[in-house]
């Protein structure tokens, strides 16, 4: 007696772990990418939540409490958790709502440069004649000069601000959107598969932005968290310059640049704002190298 | 009239005087036909075949008497109607499946994509004639594979979905080249008896672009053999194989490991294919050729026709069979 074994159907597109979850076990591994994100999700929350997570007004002033160290100092007062600055503003209301400005100068500015940069790589990768050396004689020239430098420059042109410090932000770092786009593309115009859709009659619109781009996309994403980064040390650095937003808005750098005539008298009001974006870069920086992990087939498994 | 016709095509990469890269080449491949080309890596082969689709940009430059196929003259083409063409009528399977299909999509979408282009149809309809050509490519699975992206395949399987994606168009002329070079060789056979499957199936013209000689015996029904750029014979299948005209067509059989079954060293032929810079004033293999002769050095010889096929020789071989 035979006994007959019907084959069972498996799906076989059940036994493919999906993309996010294949992403996640490879980011997930890595333990200070973990912990720069839980970071970064803290950072998030205060600025989405800020005038519900302050306690007081950030601009406030309690001329009664001027220089108060924080709470758990000697004559620290339990209102002001971390102490307030030289004119009796509450320092962790302030470092909240900078969280704010942070995020959002780091955002739009990488938006800034992201966009362009992506447009400005694609079409020097595809039209390797004249179009795309003139591109990148123009690159080279704006990297020949330190960023900081032309950062600032570019301020004194427009005069500080907001805005005007995201510009600044965004033309620095575009660069290197720009080189690693071409690159990525001209790489990728080797491949047979882009043989094949220009052979499929896949257009230049098409084949730049359907076919190609797409497969550039994991060294830019990589790239975008980590100038996000180096975006808020800049707008930082333009703020501890004077050039960056303008008090009495609270903003990380500016913070700085007001509290360092009391560094001896009173640390706090200097290291905190310094602490943070210490540490909010730092945890950027972290998680960019996660993702890079994660992303990255030819670094998979090779940690 | 051939599907396929192509005469004096002439390829360079640089200016007008620049060393041809194929060398007035004449090709016809009739509907239902197998045609191999073979000879070494640099003879030509792809260049033949990129020329004939449009695919060689600056600095290259195509010239050719006739390029005609399906009745068009693919020179006078605008781009447009060049890409209405090439894709559905026209269509091409690589070397190296690995590369040959978008990593960022998956395999379903990219069948789709041709199917939805070129043969207008439907989300649904396209899904549906996807699965089928899946299936016809003899891929198990089909429709969970749909969903798959290139990397979750087997080069073997990245291969029939690069078939499959070919087919889509229902092609009349089916271009190979090197379908075979980076798989293994029970996936190599596999591939071979599948090509050759649809190619009977749809009487599709087919061209195969190979160094496997075995593979050529077995399958086509005519070969040109191609040395640095120019058609050096053309022939019948079997008569080619078995009674060589041309010196260079004998020394790539020779050179099949099985023919030198009990020798101490395998059957090669001395030296390199001629460069840029070192081309021969004569015939271009006279460097090379066991049979030379003084007037092989100053003269180059035509494509002539010998008793049982076009070669390029003054001293063809085998004549004397009849």
């Amino acid at each position: 007696m035979t006994t007959l074994t019907t084959p069972v159907a498996v799906d076989q597109s059940l036994l493919y772990p999906s993309p996010y979850k294949e992403f996640w076990h490879a980011f997930s591994r890595n333990k200070g990418a973990v912990a720069g994100l839980m970071f970064m999700l803290l950072v998030i929350f205060c600025a989405i939540f800020a005038p519900w997570v302050a306690p007081h007004n950030p601009s406030e002033q309690y001329r009664d409490f001027l220089l108060t160290p924080p709470a758990w100092l000697e004559g620290g007062q339990i209102q002001f958790l971390l102490g307030t600055d030289e004119l009796g503003r509450d320092l962790l209301s302030r470092l909240i709502n900078g969280s704010r400005l942070s995020l959002l100068i780091g955002l739009s500015s990488v938006v800034m440069s992201l966009i362009p940069g992506i447009l400005m790589g694609l079409f020097a990768g595809f039209f390797p004649r004249i179009l795309g050396p003139t591109i990148m004689r123009l690159m080279d020239i704006m990297l020949a000069l330190p960023s900081l430098l032309l950062a600032v420059a570019i301020v004194a042109i427009l005069g500080p601000g907001l805005i005007n410090t995201i510009i600044a932000i965004a033309v620095v770092s575009l660069p290197s959107y720009v080189r690693l786009t071409r690159a990525a593309v001209m790489g990728e115009l080797n491949r047979d598969y882009v043989t094949a859709a220009r052979l499929a009659g896949a257009g230049l619109p098409r084949l730049m932005f359907v076919t190609v781009l797409p497969n550039c996309m994991a060294p830019l994403i990589v790239q975008a968290t980590l100038s996000f980064s180096s975006a808020i040390l800049d707008a930082a650095a333009l703020g501890f310059l004077g050039l960056g937003v303008q008090p009495p808005t609270p903003e990380w750098g500016t913070m700085l640049a007001s509290a360092r005539d009391y560094i001896e008298r009173a640390w706090w009001v200097v290291s905190l704002p310094g602490l943070t974006i210490l540490l909010s870069v730092l945890a950027i920086n972290l998680m960019g190298d996660g993702l890079r992990d994660a992303l990255d087939p030819k670094l998979k498994n090779a940690a | 009239m051939s599907l396929l016709e192509i005469k004096n095509l002439n390829v360079r990469f640089g200016d007008k005087n620049a060393v041809p890269v194929v060398d007035g080449l004449d090709i016809t491949v009739d509907k239902g036909e197998v045609l191999a080309i073979v000879g070494e890596s640099g003879s030509g082969k792809s260049v033949t075949m990129m020329a004939l689709m449009g695919l060689i940009e600056h600095p290259g430059i195509v010239t050719a008497d006739a390029l005609n196929f399906d009745g068009k003259n693919m020179l006078k083409l605008s781009n447009r109607q060049r890409r209405q063409i090439v894709g559905k009528d026209l269509a091409m399977v690589f070397q190296d499946p690995m590369t040959a299909l978008n990593p960022s999509y998956t395999v379903g979408f990219q069948i789709e994509e041709v199917l939805r282009l070129h043969l207008k149809m439907s989300g649904k309809q396209a899904r549906a004639r996807a699965i089928e050509l899946l299936e016809k490519v003899e891929i198990p699975g089909a429709a969970s594979r749909m969903n798959a992206y290139p990397h979750q395949l087997s080069g073997g399987m990245s291969q029939r979905v690069a078939i499959a994606m070919a087919i889509a168009g229902e092609p009349k002329l089916l271009i190979a080249d090197e379908p075979t070079t980076a798989l293994d060789v029970t996936i190599q056979a596999q591939i071979m008896d599948l090509l050759l499957a649809l190619q009977k199936e749809q009487n599709m013209g087919l061209v195969l672009i190979t160094h496997d000689l075995a593979v050529v015996a077995e399958t086509a029904q005519r070969v040109c053999v191609m040395y640095a750029g120019q058609a050096v014979e053309v022939g019948q299948v079997p008569q080619l194989f078995d009674i060589p005209a041309h010196p260079y067509s004998e020394a790539l059989l020779k050179a099949i490991p099985e023919h030198s079954l009990g020798a101490a060293r395998l059957s090669t032929l001395p030296g390199i294919v001629p460069g840029r810079y070192d081309r021969p004033q004569g015939c271009l293999l006279s460097p090379r050729c066991p049979y030379v002769q003084e007037n092989c050095r100053t003269q180059r010889p035509a494509l002539d026709p010998k008793s049982h096929s076009l070669a390029r020789c003054f001293y063809p071989l085998n004549q004397e069979v009849a």
